[in-house]
């Protein structure tokens, strides 16, 4: 168990090690979940209802996610590393877990500078939308590293990841969505319920994608 | 160490090998010749358990642990450098006194000065210098090796000559090359593909 979380933090350390020399992912995340909700202030008419400026905000959490997925194993398919990583004597569930943290990170970020831009805009932010955006972001990592991984294999990957994530992320905007909406802790419940279950999949089912 | 009998490999109607035996006893030395698409990287990528046989048995005794594979890409990340990507498969390797082997290997390949350039940054023939370091980093068993000499400059591949000569007691090697004069005296086989 010592080895397994070592391996996943060296990676992990790795990961952020590039994305703060090469700043390809994060800064992108920023200005686009910026951009999005900007766009969404103006283009909603004034005196919308906030059941209205909340599903924005989480349409706007889902496609920042995306961007950054996109680019999660962007060194790996381009420069063939997937392949020095799988021969590593490491758990290949452990690259998962690394991925999916350093995507964590850069979500956190981006929405640490997300949900003020949010109550700039629209309207206040509530510590239940805060504990929902927060589950939320762990079911968006376990799928969407996954499917990420999927999709880099294949040809039509740009197309192929939000094909694959965006109907699996549906019940993550419903639970998040019902979160921040009612305060119920049973859509907390919900998502916590979902990050366990799709991150145990993701993690038991993640060396059949990076193997032949 | 690798018993291969009757691996065939396709891709989609493709048939890149077929009916293949050959054995690699521990402490051999296979080259592996053959034309541009005859199958000589899917056959190493096998070996190293990196693609699947769509046929056929192989066997291969030293787990993954045990192996170290030298491919077309140097398999090291551009961004980072040359010491920080031998001291992230180290750790990955769990090898003892990795500071100590990392530097005795970037010694050994003239790379000390460099280690602490981007390998966006080196040379083709350095980069090439630094994937033979990650390939050697844990002593490995059995050593995989596709087209060694690719990119190398004469007085490389000299150091290349001298090291595999040097592990030709120690280590089982497979390795595919356009050049199997320059191997001639190491081999202890040699496996053609049509």
């Amino acid at each position: 168990m010592r080895s397994y979380l070592g391996d996943t933090a060296t990676l992990a350390r790795k990961d952020l090690r590039l994305e703060l020399r090469a700043r390809d992912t994060l800064p992108a995340m920023l200005l686009f979940v910026l951009s999005i909700l900007a766009v969404f202030h103006f283009a909603l008419p004034s005196g919308s209802s906030r059941l209205a400026e909340l599903g924005l905000l989480w349409i706007a959490i889902l496609f920042t996610a995306l961007l950054g997925l996109g680019r999660a194993f962007v060194a790996e398919r381009e420069q063939g590393l997937l392949d020095a990583l799988v021969l590593a004597p490491c758990d290949r569930s452990a690259i998962w877990l690394a991925k999916g943290l350093a995507t964590l990170a850069f979500l956190l970020v981006a929405e640490a500078v997300a949900l003020p831009a949010f109550a700039l805009f629209f309207s206040p932010v509530s510590w239940e939308m805060i504990a929902g955006v927060l589950l939320a972001d762990l079911g968006i990592c376990a799928v969407g590293t996954l499917l990420s991984a999927m999709a880099a294999a294949g040809r039509a990957r740009e197309l192929l990841l939000p094909l694959l994530f965006l109907p699996l992320a549906l019940p993550i905007v419903i639970g998040g969505v019902g979160a921040s909406v009612k305060g119920s802790a049973s859509y907390l419940g919900f998502l916590a319920l979902y990050d366990l279950i799709f991150a145990l999949l993701a993690w038991a089912s993640f060396e059949y994608v990076v193997t032949e | 160490m690798i018993r291969a009998r009757g691996l065939e490999r396709r891709y989609g109607d493709k048939r890149v090998l077929h009916g293949l035996d050959f054995d690699l006893a521990r402490g051999g030395f296979l080259v592996v010749t053959g034309p541009n698409g005859a199958g000589k990287t899917t056959l190493l990528r096998m070996c190293a358990g990196l693609a699947l046989p769509s046929a056929g048995t192989l066997e291969i005794e030293p787990d993954r642990a045990a192996i170290g594979f030298l491919g077309h890409e140097p398999l090291v990340y551009r961004e980072l450098t040359a010491l920080e990507n031998l001291d992230l498969y180290g750790r990955l390797y769990r090898i003892p006194e990795r500071r100590e082997r990392i530097g005795m290997l970037l010694e050994r390949f003239g790379l000390w000065e460099a280690r602490r350039e981007r390998a966006s940054a080196l040379s083709r023939g350095q980069l090439q210098r630094l994937a033979l370091c990650r390939a050697l980093l844990h002593k490995p068993e059995l050593l995989i090796l596709d087209e060694p000499f690719s990119g190398l400059d004469e007085d490389g591949a000299e150091l290349l000559d001298g090291e595999l000569a040097g592990m030709r007691e120690r280590r089982t090697m497979l390795v595919a090359t356009h050049d199997p004069e320059r191997l001639a005296r190491l081999a202890s086989g040699r496996l053609a593909l049509a």
